[in-house]
């Protein structure tokens, strides 16, 4: 019982406290050439032509590309989409989902760094800070100095142009749903709805916030396919890393030492791969999850090895079992699978696209009792038709019905529905009693365009009758 | 709404916002951690979970929806605080159907002085007939409009109290009362069999006691043809059904035709149709009236 037991001292001034949250540190990313960098940046272009050109193409007298959503109606190209072909939607986003999962296997975050709208606008607008408020060094220097008037007016050059971009972005983007040719006049003339001057707005302020100021925090903290990514990877991903047995020991020599001989590797540890990293890591502490394999890293470090004389690709794209001096395999069961899944889900989409009917059949048994008798002795059903036509061009519908013998349908002759309409009535079947074999029996009702027989659907009914005991 | 409960939800709604606010500034600050890679001893298949700061945005991301709720809650109404907006649910439906009214009341008006026969030539009156006719008619007539037990089939040609247009437009807008006397106690059981054999007779049933009929249609002569006419036809004016065709508002499924018309003579039937024109208007009416009518011209 002499025994004490173990104080810690928790008054006030003993314990040293910290705020719970942390201030964004700015990185302050370098410009460096290189190979990947021109990849990034024709592949980018690419992009941004695809972005801001799609707009402007037109197709049968309205915008190719056009999401209508008062209208409800989807127009890629040649094919209109309805909501009924909400299904389509989910599975082309499911298609690239997978194509997503399958680059992930194969090369990591390379989405990431070469394509998502998050990296690409970030990049542009960091190349409108380099032309604004300087080089690296510079940038730091300005941003550490008191305002004086040329600060400001670097500060404000480079944020009128980032807007600038912005609300290039933002036009873009809604004008994706509202047609850009009405709507730019309408924007000149301030006869632009208040929706669209909001979501115009926002779309702006969006774009700005992200690529302007979040940057990184993006992808460590909000992007969704950052947080599960990880669970792709494995052995064989390609991953962006530094090569730890060739590089260690680090340190600066002078140009022309054979690194052997001073008991060093390769890295002259000249910090180069941090500085241009946009996520502000040192790569050569191992792949850390705020990696986006962009491979600024690795231009920037075979620049230095090219000035050095030494071999390229210290840091390169690599898996982790050739780091390892395991044999690396591309072709694995989860690529496979991925790759199968993929193969089939496209092949299976392109054929439905392909073999769609714009037109659409739907039946609804007449609520109330399953079957009446007429005042003749015949057998009654009703349905409610739903006919819809999803193609671009007003059509004349004729509806017919089989599965029974002598069934008689008791519906418009021809139903007239215009582009992108709906027509909705009831018909009526009758039936003498003694052709019905059984109380319950399947019928299909038939719609087709008059003017082009292609265009017919089938849906499947039921026609009840009396039960027979 | 009394006072105690606007102040009891205001109070609640204010400690709430209040409360969160303590409880940013109450855990702002935690004891220093010896740097990184401290964890928060939580582990999940070996994985653990670091005791890393939050972003600062992510805390003034907080902040904005708390500022939010405030501006929120003085611009809307709570409890009896009508809010500066002055916004009610109430007064957004009247907005929405003084802008319906203005949208689509020029079209009724349009419509509203086409004969009600002529409609059934107007594709835009014949939709706008049909979807009323569902929302408000289908729940008895059925969605095809054939009727059932109790309720008159609309397809069939064979009208009640006449199939006109306009006469069809009356029955919506006032609604019609369709009575049947019971004559169970004045004709007796056997009066009344012999009065539903001869009924059966009238509309052509196969299998009729003739000498039963010839005694029935003494009595019929006597007590129905004041309505339903000396030959059985009905009479419109009344709403007296034709006795003659095979059509019958009261025959139940299953059960035998002898048995519903000994029953309905007996204990006599009430069928009652509902006023419309309150509930839809004259102009609404007017063009399910066409809508109605445009059923039995198929």
């Amino acid at each position: 019982m002499t025994d004490k037991i173990q104080v810690k001292d928790v008054t006030d001034d003993a314990v040293k406290t910290v705020d719970l949250y942390q201030e964004r540190e700015k990185i302050y990313v370098r410009r460096i050439k290189g190979f990947y960098r021109n990849l990034r940046v024709y592949g980018g272009a690419a992009l941004f032509a695809l972005y801001f050109g799609t707009l402007w193409l037109d197709w049968n007298g309205r915008q190719a590309v056009l999401f209508d959503l008062p209208a409800r109606q989807f127009h890629i190209l040649g094919i209109t989409f309805w909501p009924q072909d909400f299904m389509l939607l989910s599975w082309a986003l499911i298609i690239c989902a997978f194509a997503l999962f399958l680059v992930t296997v194969l090369a990591g975050r390379v989405w990431c760094g070469y394509t998502c709208p998050q990296s690409a606008w970030t990049w542009i607008f960091m190349f409108i800070e380099e032309k604004t408020e300087g080089k690296r060094n510079a940038r730091i220097k300005l941003d550490d100095q008191p305002m004086t008037l040329e600060k400001f007016a670097r500060k404000a050059a480079k944020h009128l142009l980032w807007l600038a971009v912005a609300l290039a972005t933002a036009l873009t983007f809604v004008g994706y749903f509202v047609p850009i040719k009405t709507l730019l006049p309408q924007l000149v003339t301030f006869q632009v709805g208040g929706w669209a001057i909001f979501w115009i707005a926002f779309f702006t302020l969006a774009t700005y916030g992200n690529a302007g100021w979040l940057r990184e925090q993006v992808c460590i903290y909000m992007c969704p396919y950052a947080r599960f990514q990880a669970v792709m990877f494995d052995q064989d991903t390609l991953i962006v890393s530094y090569d730890e047995a060739r590089g260690e020991p680090r340190g600066a020599r002078k140009r022309g030492i054979e690194p052997s001989e001073v008991g060093l590797g390769d890295c002259i540890d000249c910090e180069l791969c941090v500085q241009v990293c946009p996520t502000g890591i040192d790569i050569r502490d191992g792949l850390q999850y705020e990696c986006i394999g962009c491979a600024a890293c690795i231009d920037a470090c075979d620049s230095v090895m090219d000035k050095m004389g030494y071999e390229p690709g210290l840091i390169r794209y690599t898996t982790e079992n050739s780091l390892e001096g395991k044999p690396s395999r591309i072709l694995r069961p989860r690529l496979i699978g991925y790759g199968l899944a993929l193969a089939v889900m496209i092949g299976l989409f392109s054929w439905v696209i392909a073999t769609r009917v714009p037109l659409d059949l739907s039946i609804e048994r007449g609520r109330g009792e399953l079957h009446r008798i007429t005042s003749e002795g015949l057998v009654e059903n009703s349905y409610q038709i739903s006919l819809m036509n999803m193609s671009e061009r007003d059509h004349r519908y004729r509806l017919s019905v089989d599965g029974l013998d002598d069934l008689e349908l008791i519906a418009p002759p021809m139903v007239e529905v215009e582009a992108g309409g709906v027509a909705e009535f009831p018909v009526r079947l009758l039936i003498n009693p003694n052709e019905l074999q059984l109380p319950n029996n399947e019928i299909h009702f038939t719609a087709e365009a008059v003017e082009d027989p292609s265009q017919r659907v089938s849906a499947e009914s039921r026609f009840f009758g009396p039960a027979r005991f | 709404m009394s006072s105690f409960w606007s102040f009891y939800i205001i109070g609640i709604t204010t400690i709430f916002l209040v409360g969160i606010v303590a409880l940013i500034h109450f855990t702002r600050r935690m004891p220093d951690s010896e740097g990184v890679g401290e964890t928060t001893g939580h582990q999940f298949d070996g994985i653990e979970e670091f005791n890393n700061p939050m972003p600062k945005w992510w805390l003034n991301l907080f902040w904005a929806t708390i500022i939010f709720a405030v501006g929120y809650l003085i611009a809307m109404p709570v409890g009896n605080w009508k809010g500066l907006l002055n916004w009610s649910s109430s007064g957004q439906l009247t907005n929405d159907q003084i802008e319906h009214e203005r949208r689509y009341g020029e079209i009724y008006q349009r419509l509203a002085s086409v004969p009600v026969e002529d409609l059934k030539d107007n594709p835009q009156a014949m939709r706008v007939g049909q979807r009323l006719f569902e929302d408000n008619c289908a729940l008895c007539h059925g969605q095809a409009a054939t009727g059932g037990y109790g309720f008159p089939n609309l397809t069939d040609n064979d009208w009640l109290y006449g199939g006109a247009g306009d006469t069809i437009k009356t029955t919506v807008l006032g609604g019609r009362n369709g009575q049947m006397p019971a004559w169970g106690d004045a004709l007796g059981a056997a009066g009344v069999r012999a009065v539903a054999e001869y009924v059966m007779q009238l509309s052509g049933q196969d299998d009729v006691n003739a000498s039963l009929a010839r005694q029935g249609q003494t009595l019929f002569n006597a007590s129905c043809v004041a309505c339903h006419g000396q030959d059985g036809t009905g009479n419109h004016a009344l709403g007296a059904p034709n006795l003659t065709d095979n059509t019958w508002l009261y025959r139940i499924p299953g059960e035998s035709l002898r048995d519903s018309v000994q029953y309905t003579v007996e204990h006599g039937r009430s069928g009652r149709m509902p006023a419309w024109a309150d509930v839809l208007g004259e102009e609404r009416v007017h063009i399910v009236a066409g809508y109605i009518y445009s059923l039995s011209q198929l």
